[in-house]
């Protein structure tokens, strides 16, 4: 494509249907405390 | 749905249902303002479309960038739709617990202005956890973590390391049990530094996954609000304490970790700061606090704050050119690997998968609602947790909260912070308006960080 980069390959969806082991951690472990962004934690499946 | 921008000089377009994410030229940054919702990819590009935009652009140029278009839309990268919303509704969710925040002292031998935690009380008397309750928290844990493998602890306060003898029983007691139920215990301490020397940086470089180390950046920010209980500032006595932990775990595994109010809103010179004292593994977050108090951030300082962040992602770029990088925590973000959807539907984990345990053995949905008597949920030495406080936390997502349903930062945030949430509006399920703007800054120049490294 001429006009557009696309960034990432990872489609949301598809981890929907195999997504869920529970092993990630809890969002406020890292170094919040007092917020919540979940999208920059580790997926333990990576 | 999806949501357009523009910072550090690219056009960046989001597709919120799909996770993908594009920079567009000037031309398909434009034609996106007609392409409504629901976009059905048409052989030629509409008519209304080339009127609209041919005073501008080429007749070629606006044929081939309607068909770039369509084409992500055909591979399911723009435009995709909601099918999230079933699996919210649907959701029989069997949560088990992963993770606990221990107080292993609700006392502190500092006096900070912002401190949610009452300078250490927690609005329940100055007093230290045993190593007795401790023990049970470990076992209430391995017996309420079902298959999970991975169980994570936090050291938490008030001041951890004035109770350190009892932090080290407890992770000794922890690695012991885990081996013998199949439980990986990871350990995180967060400190105030000022108790930190060489016994205790050994047992944490050899226990502890992380380490979270309190300093607000610059020396007169920093002691303004994190003082002695003789009203002396800690800056001078942790920095060099904070550098050689630091360099002692290889810079990795750790987080300054600073909280800015409103008297530091050009915090990117803390950042930077932080940065310049050698400290590879960063992060700043917005005081929460109550307007009336004077350090608070209230809504007439979202614009400068707004603008910081833009601010301090422009510098953090220059940085990353110029070979000096450094890690922002707020402007992580793992494109291509970061969290499932499930995870990112269902949130922090409050209240059924992460707990917050005080000195007394007294069981809270987290540290912020430590001391909130409504939510207090059991004791570790009952076992047993009030399911209707579970059920609160564990049914609340992303499509139980009204705000989140039309914004475009909602698997980014999971929907925000329950405690802030509970604080400000009085319902989980009420996000604090203040830290959504924030937030959808944050994820803004993550994302646009992420394009720039990816696009040199």
């Amino acid at each position: 494509m001429k006009h557009i980069a696309t960034l990432n390959k990872a489609n949301l969806k598809e981890t929907a249907k195999h997504g869920g082991c529970g092993e990630c951690q809890t969002s406020c472990q890292s170094a919040c405390k007092t917020s919540c962004t979940v999208a920059n934690q580790k997926c333990e499946q990576a | 749905m999806i949501h357009k921008y523009k910072l550090l000089d690219l056009n960046i377009v989001m597709d919120v249902y799909s996770g993908a994410v594009h920079v567009v030229d000037d031309i398909v940054y434009d034609m996106l303002d007609y392409c409504l919702e629901p976009f059905i990819p048409e052989a030629v590009c509409p008519q209304f479309i080339i009127d609209a935009m041919s005073d501008k652009y080429s007749k070629e140029e606006i044929s081939e960038s309607y068909s770039d278009i369509c084409e992500l839309v055909n591979l399911g990268q723009l435009f995709t739709d909601d099918c999230y919303e079933e699996i919210a509704k649907n959701w029989n969710k069997q949560s088990v617990v992963k993770a606990l925040c221990l107080h292993i002292a609700h006392d502190c031998n500092l006096r900070c202005k912002y401190c949610f935690g009452d300078t250490g009380e927690y609005r329940g008397g100055r007093c230290l956890m045993s190593a007795e309750t401790g023990k049970k928290a470990i076992d209430f844990v391995i017996n309420n973590s079902g298959s999970r493998k991975n169980i994570e602890i936090d050291y938490f306060g008030g001041e951890p390391l004035m109770n350190f003898d009892v932090v080290k029983e407890i992770t000794e007691y922890a690695k012991e049990e885990g081996k013998k139920h199949g439980k990986n215990f990871r350990f995180t301490i967060t400190t105030n530094g000022l108790l930190l020397d060489e016994a205790k940086k050994k047992y944490i470089n050899e226990n502890m996954s992380n380490v979270v180390l309190s300093i607000d950046g610059r020396k007169e920010v920093n002691d303004r609000m994190r003082y002695r209980i003789d009203g002396s500032g800690s800056y001078d006595t942790i920095v060099p304490k904070y550098q050689d932990l630091a360099d002692s775990r290889n810079q990795t595994n750790y987080y300054v970790r600073a909280t800015f109010t409103s008297y530091n809103l050009d915090f990117t010179k803390d950042v930077m700061h932080l940065a310049d004292l050698g400290f590879k593994q960063t992060s700043v977050e917005p005081v929460v606090a109550p307007y009336e108090e004077d350090y608070a951030l209230r809504p007439e300082h979202l614009p400068q704050i707004l603008d910081e962040y833009e601010k301090l992602a422009k510098e953090y770029v220059k940085r990353y050119k110029d070979g000096k990088w450094f890690n922002f925590f707020h402007f992580m973000i793992d494109l291509d690997q970061g969290p499932c959807a499930i995870k990112r539907l269902s949130g922090c984990g409050a209240g059924h998968e992460y707990l917050a345990i005080t000195p007394q053995g007294d069981i809270y949905p987290c540290h912020q609602f430590v001391g909130n008597e409504p939510f207090k949920m059991g004791t570790v030495y009952e076992g047993k947790l009030n399911q209707d406080i579970v059920k609160y936390f564990e049914n609340s997502n992303i499509y139980t909260k009204d705000k989140c349903r039309d914004c475009f930062a909602k698997f980014y945030c999971s929907g925000g912070c329950s405690a802030n949430a509970y604080n400000f509006n009085k319902d989980i399920n009420k996000p604090y308006e203040l830290a959504c703007e924030m937030e959808k800054k944050r994820v803004e120049c993550a994302i646009a960080i992420a394009a720039v490294k990816k696009m040199s």
